[in-house]
């Protein structure tokens, strides 16, 4: 285990020494102490290590990820994850607002609250939230999957394509093009499977969860005048 | 006097109303959408033919053409980047989006910028292999849609290039319709086929140039403080957007006037959002004056640059570079009337096509037609950017020469006059014969 310490050593100094990992690094296994709420802490990682981060990142903790596995042992701030490729990133507290906004891949597990535009613009990451999530969430959503436990607020997945999401308690309103969707055999089996990945299958069934995604109804602009535009 | 000899009132079209107007109206009631085209405003607005330079005479000495040296090159992202670009001309390539353009005329941009010594940029849709393996010196976007967005690309820059706005649509986003979106175009998007793709207005994490500090702070973590980070706004309220820029960390501020192209929007939005550049070169030089930054955050503008003389004035008003976008397509072979029979046969013609969304560019540079695009040879392509690159900068030495100036950038607003008291008040410079500056001198 590699312990540094961000009372003595700067943030400057640690993302370096994490970026000059090779990928077969020995270095697999680092600790952070005294993150005390730094900004992009452990951003743009790209080596399979694990991070523990002991205590509360500021904005774009883990941005850019690649497969790293990083804890968050506290709060993250705005556009925790952002842009992941790969990895996990699990945050142990809550998230503040754009968490895992436009990420690609990987897992992002939030065991508190995300704030408002939780998965933004997200491309194919996988969000487990497992308390509730704010307004504007999965805005204009591409593709991937959000889980929420707790509750969803107003304009969920406004302009939403073809990402999926599955809430657990209440939505307070959806966003435009976004709809109520059937729970088929095969978006159960991806659920149980993201719920598993985020510890969580014990405690909660796929049958208390409801499904929604685009209506894709604004896909094509007027459409009938296309030729026109 | 008989009926006759009365002489007739001749049918007078309105001012107001004129041809373009009224057909616009029809349109617009036949079909209930608005226009949508690529290009930039097509009226006329205060630009830089309004100013003239003030040739050397018994006053201020010249220097010999074609033999005394006129420097011409620009280091960008001094500020903070550890390997800042040094180009040697300072004409740049704008970002231009793989998707609006096909795969051949990224290659051609990166091509005839690497030949000519300067910097090529990538788009809205991510970099493709094609422009990064052509391209000696590539700025990679960082755009609100985040489309192709990776860490990797974003490491294989040279610069980065934070987009809050272009000139053509300053607050808004972009738009590709479905006819443009290719499975290539589709996929380095993440995005179904044929749909109509829109990019965000705003960037998904940050608002505010307090957390744009933040995320340029990010962006440098994650380059390890290697790359030059620009800033590009569209010209609205250039004063206090450059102060910001620079207070947000930028190195080099990207400022696109009302005149620079999109590759499509609302022709309304085009025309009537922005201001021209001409009115917003000096008020961002005020700023970085003012911060003490101006050569220290450099100012790169664009929209509507044609010619040596227009990248001559752009930098005797303070800019340390300028960048082209539609002049590069045209130089490509956008527009260019041996496609007048295709154009004809759309309903237009050859400088008039602008229907860019829509993919059919006999040219083939705004399209992704495999068809069309095959048309455009990337290295005779490039070719012709280069030459016209080089043009540009041998007009703009001959103007620095006549003018006494031994580099580019010693040029300035001394040496300029302006033709019309719209162009003396915007550029702040006196109209020419008198010393009249119009207009206040601060913002
Ligand atoms: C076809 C086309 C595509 C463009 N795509 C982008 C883009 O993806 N991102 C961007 O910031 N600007 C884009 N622009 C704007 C240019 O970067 C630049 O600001 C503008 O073209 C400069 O003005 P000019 O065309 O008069 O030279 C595009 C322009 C054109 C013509």
């Amino acid at each position: 285990m590699h312990v540094v310490d961000l009372a003595t050593t700067t943030r400057r100094e640690l993302n370096q020494q994490l970026h000059a990992l090779a990928a077969d690094t020995n270095d697999t296994h680092w600790r952070i102490d005294n993150p005390e709420g730094q900004h992009a802490l452990v951003a743009g990682l790209d080596a399979p290590v694990t991070v523990e981060i002991m205590g509360h990142a500021g904005y774009y903790c883990a941005g850019m990820n690649k497969l790293a596995t990083v804890i968050i042992g506290g709060n993250a701030g705005v556009g925790v994850a952002e842009n992941m490729m790969s990895g996990t990133v699990h945050v142990k507290g809550d998230a503040s607002q754009s968490a895992g906004a436009t990420a690609h891949g990987g897992l992002l597990i939030i065991d508190g609250d995300a704030s408002a535009r939780c998965g933004i613009s997200m491309k194919g990451v996988d969000i487990v939230v497992k308390g509730s999530i704010g307004p504007m969430s999965a805005f204009m959503a591409q593709s991937g999957t959000i889980v929420v436990l707790g509750d969803a607020g107003e304009a969920l997945g406004d302009s939403i394509y073809e990402a999926r999401l599955f809430v657990r308690g209440e939505v307070k309103s959806l966003g435009s093009d976004c709809i109520e969707k059937e729970m088929r055999p095969e978006h159960k089996q991806g659920l149980r499977k993201l719920l598993q990945d985020a510890g969580v299958s014990e405690e909660v069934s796929v049958d208390e969860f409801r499904r929604y995604g685009s209506a894709r109804q604004l896909y094509n602009f007027h459409v009938d005048n296309a030729a026109a535009y | 006097m008989d009926a006759e000899n009365i002489p007739q009132t001749l049918p007078r079209m309105s001012a107001t109303f004129d041809p373009h107007s009224l057909a616009e109206i029809r349109r617009a009631a036949a079909t209930g959408i608005y226009d949508i085209r690529g290009g930039g405003t097509k009226r006329k607005l205060p630009h830089f033919d309004d100013l003239l330079f003030l040739g050397a005479s018994v006053s201020r000495y010249p220097l010999e053409g074609y033999r005394e040296k006129c420097a011409t090159d620009v280091w960008l992202g001094t500020r903070f980047a550890k390997k800042p670009i040094h180009l040697k001309i300072p004409v740049t390539i704008a970002g231009m989006s793989f998707g609006a353009l096909s795969g051949q005329a990224k290659e051609a941009l990166g091509r005839g910028a690497t030949i000519a010594g300067t910097s090529t940029t990538t788009g809205d849709g991510g970099m493709t292999p094609e422009e990064r393996g052509q391209s000696e010196t590539l700025v990679y976007q960082y755009l609100p849609s985040r489309y192709g967005m990776n860490p990797d690309d974003l490491r294989k820059a040279d610069a980065i290039e934070v987009v809050v706005g272009q000139g053509a649509k300053p607050g808004g986003g972009g738009m590709l319709l479905g006819q443009k979106i290719s499975d290539r175009v589709a996929a380095m998007r993440n995005l179904p086929m044929g749909i109509d793709q829109r990019s965000a207005c705003r960037h998904p994490d940050w608002t505010g140039p307090d957390d744009l500090e933040i995320k340029i702070e990010e962006l440098r973590e994650i380059t390890d403080w290697e790359k030059p980070i620009y800033v590009k706004v569209g010209a609205t309220r250039p004063y206090y957007d450059v102060a910001l820029a620079v207070k947000s960390g930028a190195d080099v501020v990207v400022l696109d006037g009302m005149q620079g192209g999109t590759a499509a929007t609302q022709d309304v939005f085009i025309e009537h959002v922005g201001i021209p550049i001409l009115a917003a070169i000096r008020p961002a030089v005020q700023a970085l004056q003012d911060l003490g930054m101006h050569r220290k955050v450099q100012l790169i503008v664009s929209g509507g640059i044609r010619n040596g003389a227009d990248v001559a004035k752009a930098l005797a008003l303070g800019a340390d570079a300028v960048a082209i976008g539609t002049a590069a397509l045209v130089a490509l072979g956008d527009n260019d009337p041996v496609h007048e029979a295709e154009y004809q046969a759309m309903g237009t013609t050859a400088g008039a096509y602008d229907d860019w969304h829509e993919g059919r560019d006999p040219a083939g540079i705004t399209t992704q037609d495999p068809a069309l695009a095959s048309r455009l040879d990337p290295v005779v392509a490039g070719r012709r950017l280069a030459n016209y690159l080089s043009v540009l900068t041998l007009e703009a030495q001959t103007i620095a020469r006549a003018c006494g100036k031994s580099h580019l950038h010693n040029l300035e607003p001394e040496d300029l006059v302006a033709l019309s008291i719209e162009a003396a008040a915007m550029a702040r410079v006196p109209l020419a014969g008198t010393d009249w500056i119009p207009g206040g001198q601060g913002l």
